[in-house]
């Protein structure tokens, strides 16, 4: 078996172990749950609380606004949100492998920079998203160039990109320190100039360590995207959906868990992006 | 300060090398002239390899200059005047044999096709031609020496500098590339530097052997290798010489007690 079709099979494994789960303690567990004093210990199993999974799959079919011709699915809200909070979770990664690759090189090329600004790269992870969100949003929208104006889809590519670029910048660099002091030296003996040396030394060199961060960085992205459209009330992408759903939670619960089955899919579709890098950047390293 | 000599292919004159308070070299002073294929021997931590790293330039003396082909270090340097090899191989791993033999030269910007049959002929001469396309892991240990040093000539440089390129090796790998170095360098009409710590490798393969002594390291003394088999004989008819028994003692000798011997 090849190594993509393991992880492709480990993938709908994990998802049907998911569902037994699911169901199981839907049929076994206490309807009401189970609470200690007010505090509940276990969830409760009834249709509102935990629709089957079968009732939440087959609510992608019907229509969003009952009662109203041409309203478009539920499944197509869905996707339609999930494809738009995917572009912008692109859009994230992107800006924030472009910023975090600047800042790997800056730091391999000035030493002081690498002791300065490094123990930040790596703090900047611990900041609350919530926290950060509503500020992006606030200086965002003082923005205006010409006649571009920030739009809050703009906050939530930031925030994206700003949950993707730290690992990306601690990985590239790991990478571009890789080699050792006999590569180095050969470059150094030939006289090899700074760009030379990372064209045909580090980044090469790089390229290992850059995949796994690009998988971490991308999964950053897509939650960053999903988190910053519900904390910024950006509309139109899978964030906003879900708090949508969960509001008409009474009416239909089951919409709800066909939101959070989006934002699972567009996680996966995300990593298997980075898989398909990884796949053709392995055969042009064998072929070259 | 004398002006570098046209003959010499290296001049080390007056060098001290410091790092912090370690004194690795004090008043190092050897020239080696076109043509010559001197070793450098001593106990672990004279000095070798870092007298071999300032005549490439991979050091600044802290006292005294390097010059190398008539020019300063520096600019022998950046002239690809020498070419080096490693103990380690340092292959790229993520290029061909081939294309990393070829490696020198596009750093030098010379152009695809003449690096490219520069670098086949090369591994013709080191007697890889066939396993051009592989992968460096690949090969056994001694088959990426031999692309290394096939790397180290590719610029055609007149001087090759070498820190143990064998030490990792088995004997009897160790024994078929100095052969080959030695047919190497006929063919080439390289200048050869190389740092070992085998008696018998710095006999066989030297026309002078530098003995070294530690702590700071100096030159403690020059042996001069005659071995008129070389010319005629087989390397086993060299090998069991006894001129070569006569030079591996002398430098035996001069290792043991370098205190005794007079720098030269
Ligand atoms: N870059 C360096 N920094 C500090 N000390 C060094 C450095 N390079 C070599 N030395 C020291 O200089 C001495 C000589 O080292 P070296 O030239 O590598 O010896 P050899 O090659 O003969 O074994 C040793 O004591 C070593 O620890
Ligand atoms: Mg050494």
């Amino acid at each position: 078996m090849t190594r993509a079709a393991r992880q492709v099979g480990a993938v709908v494994a994990a998802l049907v172990v998911l569902a037994v789960l699911w169901e199981t303690y839907k049929a076994l567990g206490p309807a009401n749950g189970a609470s200690l004093d007010t505090t509940r210990l276990l969830p409760r199993t009834d249709d509102r609380a935990m629709p089957h999974l079968w009732t939440v799959l087959t609510t992608l079919g019907s229509p969003e606004v009952s009662g109203v011709a041409g309203s478009r699915t539920v499944g197509a809200a869905v996707l339609f949100g999930a494809l738009n909070s995917l572009r912008l979770a692109l859009l994230g990664l992107l800006l924030g492998a472009v910023v975090g690759g600047v800042l790997a090189l800056l730091m391999q090329r000035l030493r002081l920079l690498e002791a300065g600004l490094l123990p930040w790269v790596v703090l900047s992870q611990t900041v609350p998203i919530i926290a950060l969100a509503p500020l992006v949003a606030g200086w965002g929208g003082v923005l205006r160039v010409g006649s571009w104006a920030w739009s809050p889809e703009a906050s939530v590519v930031v925030i994206s990109a700003f949950l993707s670029f730290s690992p990306i910048a601690v990985g590239l660099l790991r990478g571009l320190h890789a080699p050792g002091a006999t590569e180095q030296e050969l470059f150094a003996s030939c006289a090899a100039s700074w760009r030379q040396e990372l064209v045909h030394l580090r980044l090469p060199a790089a390229v290992p360590f850059l995949l796994p961060a690009l998988r971490l960085a991308a999964a950053g992205a897509v939650v960053g995207a999903i988190v910053a459209e519900i904390s910024t009330g950006t509309r139109g992408g899978i964030g906003r959906l879900i708090i949508e759903y969960a509001q008409q939670a009474t009416s239909s619960p089951a919409r709800v868990y066909a939101a959070v089955l989006g934002a699972a899919v567009l996680g996966l579709v995300a990593a298997g992006l980075v898989a398909l890098l990884d796949a053709a950047v392995l055969r042009r390293g064998r072929l070259a | 300060m004398s002006p570098p000599s046209a003959k010499a292919m290296v001049e080390v004159s007056g060098v001290t090398q410091r790092f912090g308070t370690t004194t690795a070299l004090s008043d190092v002073s050897l020239t080696i002239a076109s043509g010559e294929f001197v070793t450098l021997i001593g106990p672990s931590g004279c000095g070798k390899s870092t007298l071999l790293r300032l005549v490439a330039d991979l050091l600044t003396p802290t006292e005294g200059t390097v010059h190398v082909a008539g020019k300063t270090a520096r600019a022998a340097r950046e002239a690809q005047d020498y070419g080096i090899a490693f103990q380690q191989a340092g292959l790229l791993e993520w290029r061909t044999v081939l294309r990393n033999v070829e490696l020198p030269l596009e750093l030098h910007g010379v152009g695809a096709r003449e690096r490219r049959a520069r670098a086949e002929e090369l591994l013709e001469v080191v007697g890889l031609a066939d396993v051009a396309d592989k992968r460096p892991s690949q090969l056994s240990g001694g088959m990426q020496q031999r692309v290394a040093i096939a790397r180290a000539l590719a610029a055609k440089p007149a001087l090759l500098l070498m820190d143990e390129p064998f030490g990792a090796l088995d004997e009897m790998t160790r024994e078929r590339l100095q052969d080959e170095l030695l047919s190497i360098r006929a063919r080439e009409g390289t200048t050869v530097l190389l740092v070992t710590h085998s008696v018998s490798e710095a006999a066989y393969l030297s026309d002078r052997v530098v003995v070294m002594s530690p702590r700071p390291g100096r030159i403690a003394a020059v042996v001069d290798v005659d071995l008129p088999l070389r010319a005629t004989g087989t390397p086993t008819d060299v090998r069991e010489s006894p001129e070569f028994f006569a030079a591996t003692t002398v430098v035996r000798e001069a290792l043991r007690a370098p205190a005794r011997v007079a720098s030269p």
